[in-house]
């Protein structure tokens, strides 16, 4: 007798990821998937797409999804939500739509504690576009719109988003990730549930960002990568719960 | 029916609700706070009404455009600076098929300008505002009761093309009260397929303005062109003023033709037979209608609260066939009847 304990989840469709081999997307993407698939909530998710790599998210979720203008997400998601009050909205966002061009649509969502989930993928650059310079981009890193490496003076610093929307009222839980081992792609799938729990029970903004890996625009393999994640990048961005009031004493919602 | 003595922004306001607007979102620009202060106030009287205050008109537009693709109807409203702001959101509804009224209280410009009454921003409606190739439907009305009338219909064009509509009058319209009638809001109809609420047990729905492959990038736009021309064939409205034995014809919309519709009053009292041609729709602009007038009547004079932007619709339109002169007070200055009427008298006097 044989019994099947890895399968393609429901809510990715059939089609194969464009992502670069290596690339953080694909696990995020699968993570997504497979939480939509266990909490049964496939018919009632709406997924936000950004601008960026991800933009084709559309194409591989199997969920109603609409694309946001560049940085516009959390804005379009509070839209759909308010009207849809019984119904799982997510956004979908790169370091740039987020923490860039995005912030204030951020930081403004996280406020207001619109009651969505905000999934946030941290790869230290811009991706689609090349490999520039990323709000996220750790100081001396070199980009291609910072050939000699991130300069403070110059360039700013990186911008840490989980501890920046933590301090906001309005958010209830704030985790930071990554997908660099099985352990911590465990971990990160164990977030994103929390999240959407958060959501399912009206509790207010939810966040989940993930250092993940962009080999291509790194110039690294996809190993050395992993590594660096975990050897530099989370040394600037640690890993771990940034706010979690998730907890049945917080559970008088701050949500709409 | 009852009448109501209201300020423009607040008739907005009443009709938009009155036509089930449910979602508003809005960030604070004079002249049109009364219109956002409004919806605050009596969206949360309307059953499921929604009146968020965004932190940027860039949020206001992409928050009606999630409202509208979760099918509540929706608005939002501004002044020029802000209009300028939500155009990336506008050229998203635009591609993506969203439905929505965008209400523009113009004001003085460019830059941050003034607060004052203005017409300098008909380019920027009219023309699409945001980038790449698309229209939307702008209505520019003249009176009070003619903004509650056309923010209704904004709402049934919105859903009937799936496309953003525009309401651009100016700080004069905004500020004044005028009483108004109401009427019947037409029941809504609009197709649950174009609605996201999650795909259920059945197959899910993307909507998107990314198309990357450029044949069918091109068949969008086309599809975008064919509904534009299907809306300038049945949507284009105007009104003409005392024109039957004109002999020179003012064009105005929005607060010009009312100013102008006093400097007629004055000028037929001197015995000079003026008319008045007042496009209701700015886009489509009542371009044939227009060209129909040129065989009767051969002088024509745009009168504009600006440097002269309609005027290059009138001259498209007249094609050459009739003499066009131009009379504009841009930047927030607002000119009195007697001023349009002596500027007319001289043009009147010299014609043909």
């Amino acid at each position: 007798m044989t019994k099947t304990i890895f399968k393609r989840p429901k809510s990715l469709k059939e089609n194969i990821f464009h992502y670069c081999p290596g690339c953080g997307h694909s696990i995020a993407h699968r993570l997504i998937a497979e939480i939509i698939d266990e909490m049964e909530i496939r018919g009632v998710t709406i997924g936000v797409p950004p601008a960026g790599c991800a933009v084709l998210a559309y194409n591989y979720f199997d969920v109603d999804m609409i694309e946001a203008p560049h940085g516009r997400g959390p804005a379009m998601a509070s839209g759909i939500k308010r009207v849809l009050l019984d119904r799982f909205v997510f956004s979908y966002q790169g370091d740039g739509d987020l923490a860039a061009i995005g912030i204030a649509e951020s930081f403004h969502a996280a406020n207001r504690g619109e009651n969505i989930t905000v999934i946030f993928i941290n790869n230290a650059v811009y991706g689609m576009t090349g490999g520039q310079m990323a709000p996220t981009t750790m100081l001396e890193q070199r980009t291609t719109t910072t050939p000699s490496g991130r300069h403070k003076i110059l360039d700013g610093y990186p911008v840490k988003v989980c501890e920046l929307l933590s301090n906001l009222k309005g958010v209830t839980y704030a985790q930071r990730c990554s997908v660099t081992s099985p352990l911590n792609i465990n971990k990160t799938k164990k977030a994103i549930r929390k999240a959407f729990q958060c959501q399912r029970d009206k509790l207010g903004f939810s966040l989940v960002e993930i250092l993940s890996p962009c080999p291509t625009n790194w110039k690294m393999n996809p190993i050395e990568s992993c590594k660096w994640i975990d050897n530099v990048m989370s040394k600037e961005f640690p890993l771990g719960v940034f706010k979690d009031n998730t907890a049945p004493a917080h559970k008088e919602a701050e949500a709409v | 029916m009852n009448k109501f003595l209201m300020s423009g922004n607040s008739i907005i306001g009443e009709a938009a609700i009155r036509a089930g607007c449910r979602f508003y979102a809005g960030y604070p620009i004079t002249p049109q706070n009364e219109l956002t202060e409004y919806m605050a106030e009596h969206m949360r009287n309307a059953e499921g009404g929604i009146f968020i205050q965004s932190e940027s008109e860039i949020a206001a537009i992409n928050m009606i455009a999630g409202a509208s693709v979760a099918g509540a109807r929706v608005m939002t409203s501004s002044s020029g600076p802000g209009i300028s702001l939500k155009q990336e959101g506008i050229s998203s509804m635009a591609a993506c098929e969203l439905p929505g009224v965008i209400v523009n209280i113009m004001r003085g410009g460019p830059g941050l300008g003034n607060i004052r009454p203005s017409q300098g921003d008909y380019f920027q409606a009219t023309r699409g505002g945001g980038h790449g190739d698309y229209r939307t439907i702008v209505f520019g009305p003249a009176t009070c009761q003619e903004l509650a009338d056309l923010t209704m219909d904004a709402f049934d064009l919105a859903d009937k093309y799936r496309t953003p509509v525009m309401i651009l009058a100016d700080g004069m319209m905004g500020q004044m009260m005028e009483p108004v009638v109401f009427k019947k809001p037409k029941p809504r109809q609009y197709s649950n397929d174009f609605i996201l609420r999650g795909a259920g047990e059945g197959k899910s729905k993307f909507i998107h303005g990314l198309i990357l492959d450029a044949i069918d990038m091109e068949e969008h736009n086309w599809k975008l062109a064919r509904k534009y021309g299907v809306i300038t064939e049945n949507e284009t409205r105007h009104e003409e003023h005392k024109i039957d034995d004109a002999d020179l014809t003012i064009v105005a919309y929005g607060t010009a033709a009312r100013i102008a519709k006093g400097a007629i009053k004055r000028l037929r009292e001197h015995n000079r037979k003026v008319g008045l041609f007042r496009p209701i729709t700015l886009w489509p602009f009542p371009e044939l209608q227009l060209r129909a007038l040129s065989q009767k009547i051969k002088n024509f004079l745009v009168f504009e609260m600006s440097t002269g932007q309609m005027l290059e619709d009138v001259r498209l339109a007249l094609q050459g066939y009739a003499t066009v002169w131009f009379h504009g007070r841009p930047g927030g200055a607002v000119p009195t009847p007697a001023e349009l009427a002596n500027v007319v008298a001289r043009y009147y006097d010299k014609k043909d």
